[in-house]
């Protein structure tokens, strides 16, 4: 039976790891995901989980403990947002090269310098190659699904691979809004006892983990952790399905709103898109045919299956909440390289727009729209890459 | 009419925005004045934390650089080796100091640098709302540690000026504590003594300062200045730790 509560996409997530009940937990506070972390520790404290968890002293210290637990057997978490990860940044190769499950929220924060705590995806975009599955939430009830299912996906005997599950600092962490939390023995029984895949200690098999491997063999292994990405996708849609037997909530490799018809098209990761399902539907009401792709899956991305969906579309602007600095937005050279193959593509531009914090509005999306709109009928593209929402 | 008291020129006039009781606005101030009083002002460069104290650059009135959360020391180091001449300082929390940045310190204490260290213990990670950081006192609830630290998972309290102390390059650290008037004379004499050695190039100087947390502490003002005479004091007593040039203050 699903309850209803109110709550932040903090306390969500926590949530969501209390019913899992992981062996180990790295706890260092860093805004704004500390809260989620805090909330953790009292649960600990108050005897609902039997977690071990390390208070380190700094992140990187943090994901090296995860490392060494998870090698050593266990079912293990963390949390973290902005210098954070990129402090964690040399241990995140680690973690997926050594194929560690590691389940890791992100709160997206900006990342210094200038020091700025507020959401935008520079952070977790900036992970985008470090090997690990990275899965966006919209709200806080994305963020505490994805949470559950990332330790479905990460520890499939398939993939076993570390996943992190972001959502928008503030504008989610903070915010209170109404979701549904599954019992705990669903939970549980959703994710499942954790299985071990070559723990430490077993001493009839004696083991290293991330020995020094020289040019004889590094690049076969490299090529072996591209193939398991591969896999990636089918168990998403798999564990999706489970999940929404379970929860009545379905998921995929991304969502499309009316897009199925669409001339004209957003893409938008995150908090940003559930602004954007309204500025779809005041296209539509004027006749526009205005449609929406959040993505879910950004690593290993559905390349296939987002040219399918955006592929009859005119002209689409991808929408970035963080930059890759003398290039394009970092979700924009994706659904570029997605594209390209189609012998017919849509029109395709990119807008950063919201970094540090600053507000999507409204009046954001539908200016863009127009100008798609202008592009669909003939119209010049007069910036391929511009910032919108910047002050005067 | 002749003015006896102003602000010091090394404070801007922003009224500090810290919260009531908390120790940053008066130590920054004691630091401000130092500055005046030792006509450094022209030639100072402040490095601020991450914590609390990274608004330390919104109220000096002098050149601050911010640096990434724990990396003060390192840029210290550069700043003053590429301008010798100046004055360089970094102000730095126990969350910036004593967790994140602990090899920084350490490795910029054992090349003696020539630059000073002020180091704010409150014993807790105040920015990010009250966590357990490693000068967290046994037993002290924190939001990390609601039923208290407990030494058997989380360690001992890190006392930072003594384990600098057994670095050679290290020429002078002392603890000092705002608690009372006389203590925060004291801690202004330790202050002007770190810049003066630091003028005189006598090396790498640190002065730790025991400081109220009212807010992350669930105390009121008074009461937190009480808990540091009643308990910091007795895990951190207060005094000079190293003074390799034997000075009497």
């Amino acid at each position: 039976m699903a309850k209803v509560v109110a709550v932040t996409g903090n306390e969500a997530c926590a949530n969501a790891l209390r019913q899992v009940n992981p062996d180990v937990c790295g706890v260092y506070p860093i805004t704004p995901q500390t809260d989620m972390m805090q909330k953790y520790a009292s649960y600990v404290s108050n005897g609902k989980v039997d977690t071990e968890i390390i208070l380190v002293e700094s992140e990187h210290s943090s994901m090296s403990a995860c490392i060494g637990a998870a090698a050593a057997g266990g079912r293990v978490v963390t949390a973290t947002s902005s210098q954070g990860l990129a402090l964690m940044w040399e241990m995140l190769h680690i973690a997926s090269g050594d194929r560690l499950p590691i389940i890791m929220p992100v709160v997206n924060r900006a990342l210094s310098a200038p020091l700025n705590i507020h959401g935008d995806h520079s952070d977790a975009m900036g992970a985008r190659d470090t090997g690990w599955v990275q899965l966006w939430s919209e709200n806080a009830q994305d963020a505490y699904d994805n949470t559950i299912q990332a330790f479905r996906i990460g520890e499939h005997m398939d993939i076993r691979l570390p996943v992190m599950v972001c959502l928008d600092g503030f504008i989610i962490s903070h915010s209170i809004e109404r979701m549904e939390y599954l019992e705990d023995e669903e939970v549980k029984g959703f994710v499942g006892e954790y299985k071990n895949f070559l723990p430490l200690l077993d001493l009839d098999k004696p083991k290293s983990y991330g020995p020094l491997i020289l040019p004889d063999l590094f690049h076969e292994y490299k090529k072996a952790q591209h193939e398991v990405m591969l896999k990636v996708k089918d168990v998403v849609l798999k564990v999706a399905a489970d999940f929404e037997k379970l929860s009545g909530r379905k998921y995929g490799l991304f969502e499309s709103y009316r897009l199925d018809d669409a001339d004209i098209a957003l893409v938008i990761l995150n908090s940003a898109a559930g602004t954007t399902t309204d500025i779809v539907d005041g296209f539509r009401a004027r006749g526009i045919k205005a449609g929406l792709l959040k993505p879910r899956l950004f690593r290993p991305f559905p390349y296939d299956e987002v040219a399918e969906a955006l592929g009859k579309v005119k002209a689409v602007c991808v929408m970035d909440r963080s930059d890759s600095f003398g290039g394009y937005g970092p979700v924009f050279m994706e659904i570029s390289s997605a594209l390209y193959p189609l012998q017919e593509r849509p029109v395709l531009i990119n807008r950063i727009y919201g970094l540090g914090g600053r507000d999507y509005l409204p009046e954001h999306g539908e200016a863009v729209l127009n100008e798609l709109d202008e592009i669909a009928k003939g119209g010049k593209v007069e910036k391929y890459k511009e910032y919108i929402g910047v002050r005067e | 009419m002749r003015k006896i008291f102003r602000r010091p020129r090394s404070l801007k006039s922003a009224p500090f925005r810290y919260c009531p009781g908390c120790g940053h606005g008066l130590l920054q101030r004691l630091i401000a004045e130092c500055i005046d009083s030792m006509k450094l002002r022209g030639k100072t460069i402040g490095i601020a934390p991450v914590g609390c104290a990274v608004f330390a650059y919104n109220y000096f009135d002098f050149d601050m650089l911010e640096a990434a959360h724990g990396r003060p020391p390192a840029v210290a180091t550069a700043l003053k080796r590429t301008m010798p001449d100046k004055i360089i300082f970094s102000y730095q929390g126990d969350g910036d100091l004593a967790a994140i940045g602990t090899a920084e310190i350490i490795h910029a204490a054992n090349r003696g640098e020539n630059f000073s260290v002020f180091f704010v213990n409150n014993a807790t990670y105040g920015m990010t709302g009250g966590q357990m950081a490693p000068t967290t006192l046994p037993g002290q609830r924190t939001t990390t540690t609601p039923e208290g630290r407990n030494i058997s998972t989380s360690g001992y309290p890190l006392h930072v000026s003594e384990l600098l102390s057994t670095i050679e390059g290290a020429s002078f650290i002392q603890r000092v504590s705002i608690d009372s008037y006389e203590n925060i004379l004291i801690a202004k004499d330790a202050i002007k003594k770190a810049f003066r050695y630091q003028i005189e190039g006598k090396g790498f100087s640190f002065v730790e300062m025991l400081s109220p947390c009212p807010t992350a502490w669930r105390l009121s003002p008074k009461e937190s200045l009480e808990w540091i005479r009643t308990d910091m004091v007795r895990e951190y007593p207060p005094g000079i730790i190293k003074d390799k040039f034997m000075e009497n203050n």
